[in-house]
């Protein structure tokens, strides 16, 4: 089975994280501790958190040591080291354990929308911020891989045995990833007054839903291409600002027809250079929003569009091919980023150059 | 801005799913275990749907339709649910096959249906409902985080109604987990014992509670909702009452001018003692009740506290098996709901009559 | 084949958690997705493979396939009994 996965082990990387001393950590904590405490450092906030709230998403929790000990919880005669795990599966574990790890109290909550979780973390950070109950947050995501999700993508007949090839005409489905992404954000004023280094202005954004079925999305795209026309009207811009979109672009049959023809809705056949970025990471379910966050500020801040691997034909349906080499030196001043879910989720990003 | 509370649906371990009664008479439990008691389901959801649904799709399905109708409310502007642990049992079902064929002839059902976010996609599919939609998953604050979204996004201009939830359930293994957790009291207990039973623990339960709310007062409210606030592991007792001395301050109103306190008291020594500090101190003028020995601990509890406070504003009636000690005189004008889980997640509601 | 058919709509009933469905009430030509038919949609395809997959040892990769197999139970009958020849 072909999947995104980060190579060290749990104890390579809570050593990485200065955490080897630290007990029933869980894989998804681990790397959510070494991705947000990244974030805080690159934006110089280590020494001090006062003020700073954080906004997790996972999808899963700690399923991985469920999955592993779960008969051994329900052995109530049984005794061992298992029971180190016993109370990790909730998903606000990782949260907790992250947030206490960064020494965060301000304000503390985990969202799960599915696979388009930390892209509405991002959202609800922002607006935290704009409603005056926390000055800053870093904000995103962590999911690790586990049998349950493998098991219930492949279910879903949606796992691809091969490499995945988001918006190609002969694309078999998704790759499941790992990993963790989060970014930093706060007021204008807030970043002004430290003379913190600044990536983009969060725009625009916005959060609908597709009410078309639990799992499917709606061949037409309504729901995706609703939230993009919202968040665009949120940041008062229009289509033919957006120099780039980071796609959702599982390269599953369903959601790139879907998201491919609410492209077509939105820019009409202006499409700007778009691109899904899961080739490189796999769909990181909880994770991905804030993971391809990341890379819509690098795009920004490094004028650098990063490629849609695998792509050799364009989708039959769509008038529009994804960007299939690097582009480099590329203007790139607004990036729209797409973040859908089970349950119909829909949620968009928009990044502006400042 | 205020909000005002429109409909409510209610499906826990008392016979509270008809919105005529108000707890008239007390369903008793002899074990640590309160499960609720289900509605005819046929009644409010369509046998299409219901086929494919798990026991808490049910319950939270029943509670949101109760709700609406309640309301008159057929386009909510948001639908924001706060769980613990999800849909448990469809986790547990397609967790437990996995591991029982190992990982062969797996069907999607439960899989698909285990997602946090299943409940509100659910609702916006029956609902025809494009918008804003989410789910937090953040242990004993979920339910109040999801509440202070949907205030927010009424505050912000982006919807004038909202329809919010808070549901869990425990299954037969989560109460065997739970249990060695040590979150349950060793014995077994009849739950109208839980104040004086003295020991260590409390007893487990569950429930889906839903509410609707409006910016607009209209004539039928049951409550107008002046503020929610959580908080992460406060520092120690005097912290929690400075956190909810400027909770009312910052909203207009003092211990004094409290006239009634919905608390969490839940039974355990240990938690309960920052109950009796608050109501022997700094609240002491209020009139004290509590809720528990009716539905049991469970991680969105205070979704049940939050039904109470509501009915006790709309009827001007305290139910007798609510109230620590006597009935209040006069006008009930102004209630707070205070709860915490194992100390560390700490929830606040404060409401007025309309 | 009656036989097949009878076991089939009994099976089909027990998986979809067809409740309120006997097998009399099912048309062996009548669609099983879809209105006019049981109404079945995409989920209930992905339960009917592993429904064939364990009971039948039939694998079917492609769930596209699905539509044209699961169109009523007289063509499960049918793949069924053809794909026990081959």
């Amino acid at each position: 089975m072909l999947v995104g996965e980060i190579k060290q082990t749990d104890e390579e990387l809570k050593e990485a994280a200065g955490a080897g001393n630290l007990k029933a950590l869980t894989r998804p904590t681990i790397l959510g501790m070494l991705a947000a405490r990244e974030a805080a450092a690159d934006a110089g906030l280590l020494e001090n958190m006062e003020g700073t709230g954080f906004i997790s998403a996972n999808t899963v929790g700690g399923m991985g040591h469920t999955e592993q000990y779960c008969l051994d919880y329900l052995d109530v005669e049984k005794e061992g080291d298992f029971m180190e795990y016993i109370g990790t599966h909730n998903c606000g574990d990782s949260t907790e354990r992250i947030a206490d790890y960064l020494n965060i109290k301000e304000y503390v909550t985990t969202i799960n929308t599915a696979c388009s979780s930390s892209a509405n973390a991002i959202m609800l950070g922002a607006r935290l911020i704009k409603n005056g109950i926390v000055q800053r947050v870093i904000a995103g995501g962590t999911d690790s891989l586990t049998r349950f999700t493998l098991n219930g993508f492949n279910s879903l007949m949606i796992l691809s045995k091969e490499q995945c090839k988001p918006f190609d005409e002969n694309r078999m489905g998704l790759n499941l990833g790992e990993g963790a992404g989060f970014v930093v954000l706060e007021s204008e004023e807030a970043a002004k007054q430290r003379g913190a280094k600044v990536y983009s202005e969060l725009r625009g954004f916005a959060n609908t839903c597709d009410a078309y079925h639990q799992t499917a999305s709606s061949p037409e795209g309504y729901g995706a291409s609703n939230a993009m026309n919202k968040a665009l009207k949120s940041a008062g811009l229009t289509a033919d600002d957006i120099d780039y979109v980071n796609l959702h672009g599982t390269a599953t049959k369903m959601n790139d027809l879907s998201e491919g023809n609410a492209i077509e809705t939105v820019f009409g056949d202006q499409v700007p250079d778009v691109s899904s970025t899961k080739g490189f990471t796999g769909h990181t379910l909880g994770a991905a929003g804030g993971i391809e966050a990341v890379f819509s500020n690098l795009s920004i801040s490094e004028n650098i569009l990063f490629p849609n691997l695998n792509f050799t034909e364009q989708m039959e349906e769509l008038n529009f091919s994804p960007l299939s080499d690097v582009k480099e030196g590329a203007e790139v001043n607004n990036v729209l980023s797409n973040s859908f879910g089970f349950g119909g989720n829909n949620s968009a990003l928009l990044f502006s150059k400042v | 801005m205020d909000v005002y509370i429109k409909g409510l649906g209610n499906i826990s371990p008392q016979n509270t799913a008809d919105n005529s009664q108000f707890l008239e008479e007390i369903v008793e439990y002899n074990q640590n275990n309160l499960q609720v008691i289900h509605p005819i389901y046929k009644d409010h959801i369509s046998p299409i749907r219901l086929r494919r649904m798990s026991r808490m799709i049910k319950m939270g399905i029943a509670a949101a339709s109760i709700c609406l109708d309640d309301a008159g409310l057929t386009d909510p502007g948001a639908i924001i649910t706060g769980t613990g642990f999800g849909c448990t049992g469809d986790t547990e079902k397609f967790l437990l096959a996995m591991i029982a064929n190992a990982e062969q002839h797996l069907t999607p059902t439960a899989f698909m249906q285990s997602t946090h976010n299943t409940i509100s996609g659910q609702i916006a599919i029956m609902l025809n409902c494009n918008n804003y939609n989410s789910t937090y998953v953040n242990r004993g604050t979920s339910f109040e985080a999801a509440f202070q979204d949907a205030m927010m996004l009424i505050e912000e201009g982006e919807a004038n109604d909202a329809l919010i939830g808070g549901f869990d359930e425990c299954t037969d293994n989560h109460y065997i987990i739970t249990s060695r957790l040590g979150y349950w009291k060793e014995r077994d207990i009849k739950n109208t014992d839980l104040y004086t039973a003295g020991s260590k623990g409390s007893i487990s339960g569950e429930g889906a509670s839903f509410f609707a709310i409006s910016k607009d007062s209209g004539n039928n409210s049951y409550a107008k909702i002046k503020a929610v606030s959580h908080f992460y592991k406060p520092d120690g007792f005097k912290d929690v009452e400075k956190r909810i001395l400027s909770f009312l301050e910052a909203n207009g109103h003092s211990p004094g001018s409290v006239d009634l306190v919905v608390n969490g008291l839940n039974g355990d020594e240990e938690g309960d003692r920052v109950y009796h500090q608050l109501m022997s101190g700094m609240l002491k003028n209020c009139t004290h009740t509590r809720y528990k020995h009716l539905c049991g601990e469970y991680d969105v509890s205070s979704a049940f506290a939050l039904w109470l406070a509501s009915k006790i504003l709309k009827t001007q009636t305290v139910p007798k098996s609510v109230r620590v000690e006597n009935a209040p005189e006069g006008q009930i004008k102004t209630v707070l709901v205070y709860n915490h889980f194992n100390f560390s997640y700490q929830g606040l509601f404060l409401l007025e009559s309309c | 084949m009656e036989e097949l058919i009878n076991k089939l709509k009994a099976e089909i009933i027990e998986v979809l958690n067809l409740e309120d469905i006997s097998p009399e009430d099912i048309e062996a030509e009548s669609p099983l997705f879809g209105e006019g038919g049981l109404g079945l949609d995409s989920i209930d395809a992905l339960e009917l493979i592993v429904l064939l997959e364990k009971n039948y040892e039939i694998k079917i990769e492609n769930p596209q396939d699905g539509k044209q197999i699961f169109f009523s139970i007289q063509s499960m009958a049918d793949f069924i009994t053809q794909q026990k020849v081959a």
